[in-house]
């Protein structure tokens, strides 16, 4: 990506000012997986970025001195956004998956309809560790396998769902995180599963 | 993984802009909508300025936090100095905030609509 246009000043694109309602996606997955490749294809803007910090009193200790210290936890996420339609817009968030953005969820990520993992087949271990925290956080969720190009192993759909340990109700799918429709594809996956939750859902008494 | 080595969690910079506050006001989620009341006045604390400059149209905190380069945190502590003296007013999502309940089909199947024709 050319980095030129970041010394523009950052043209913003406002939404309809009868927007009155946010919704969230996460896309979990480890660092280079294509989170913010797949926010970019897409978003209605440019994939932006910020960060949360927390400050944990006496979590670190200091060791020389033996005095407890106050760590801060730094995570960053990028993220974009698509108008539904007047009233509703969806923002995506690109995250890592690593243990300390975990602390963050609640105070981050709490009501977010559901989840993509985003895995490469080459890096499979990146993706245990994000499935089982939303398990934890009973977030509902697919997961996405991001083919590369270079990526030899063509491990099947089913392959990938044992060698993840994944629930036959988890929906799979494979997807190239640079092309728009296949992005979008991955997000009907999704809303498709949740939408069939949520209908089973209502219809228990 | 390269981590910067000073982040915008510069405490410094943080405690000046939140008046040495560290607690926020989490009732302001990421998505929830800001619109300004009112305009910015001279005077008033360059970021809460900003603020109301930024949320003339609907804007989501974390589009300010990324505007502001600030963390999510010192935004929410800006907000509610704003929401407190009327100067904004914030559109809450209406997604269930509680762990585990799933948003209602109707506002789900309104969202895959809105997918399908993108
Ligand atoms: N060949 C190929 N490259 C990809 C794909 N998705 C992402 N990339 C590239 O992989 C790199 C990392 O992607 P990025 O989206 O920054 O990963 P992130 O760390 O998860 O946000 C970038 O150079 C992308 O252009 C894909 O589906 N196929
Ligand atoms: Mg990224």
């Amino acid at each position: 990506m050319g980095s030129a246009t970041s010394e523009l000043p950052s043209h913003r694109t406002p939404l309809a000012d009868a927007a009155e309602t946010g919704l969230k996606i996460v896309i979990v997955g480890g660092f280079g997986v294509g989170k913010t490749t797949l926010v970019r294809s897409v978003s209605e803007i440019r994939p932006l970025n910020t960060e949360e910090v927390m400050t944990q009193a006496g979590v670190g200790v200091d060791e020389t001195r033996g005095v407890a210290t106050k760590s801060t936890t730094t995570v960053a996420f990028d993220f974009g956004r698509i108008s539904l339609n007047e009233r509703t817009v969806l923002y995506l968030f690109g995250a890592p998956g690593q243990e300390r953005f975990w602390f963050l969820w609640d105070s981050l990520f709490s009501g977010t309809l559901g989840a993509v993992v985003l895995v490469d087949t080459r890096r499979m271990d990146d993706s245990w560790y994000a499935i089982d925290r939303l398990e934890h956080h009973r977030t509902p969720f697919v997961v996405a396998v991001n083919r590369f190009d270079d990526d030899t192993t063509r491990y099947s759909l089913e392959q990938i769902r044992q060698a993840l340990a994944l629930s036959e109700h988890v929906p799979m799918v494979d997807c190239d995180a640079r092309v728009r429709q296949s992005g979008k594809d991955v997000l009907i996956t999704l809303v498709d599963h949740l939408y069939e939750l949520a209908l089973a859902q209502e219809a228990t008494p | 993984m390269t981590r910067k080595p000073v982040d915008t969690g510069d405490p410094d910079r943080l405690y000046t802009v939140t008046g040495g506050r560290s607690r926020a006001d989490d009732s302001f989620d990421l998505v929830t909508l800001i619109v300004s009341e009112c305009e910015p006045k001279a005077g008033m604390q360059s970021e809460h300025a900003r603020i109301l400059d930024l949320c003339r149209h609907p804007t989501a905190v974390v589009e300010i936090a990324a505007e502001l380069k600030l963390p999510i945190t010192v935004v929410r502590i800006l907000l509610g100095d704003l929401l407190d003296t009327g100067r904004i007013t914030a559109r809450h999502p209406r997604a269930a905030r509680s762990v585990a309940s799933l948003p209602d089909s109707a506002l789900l199947k309104e969202v895959l609509h809105g997918l399908r024709n993108l």
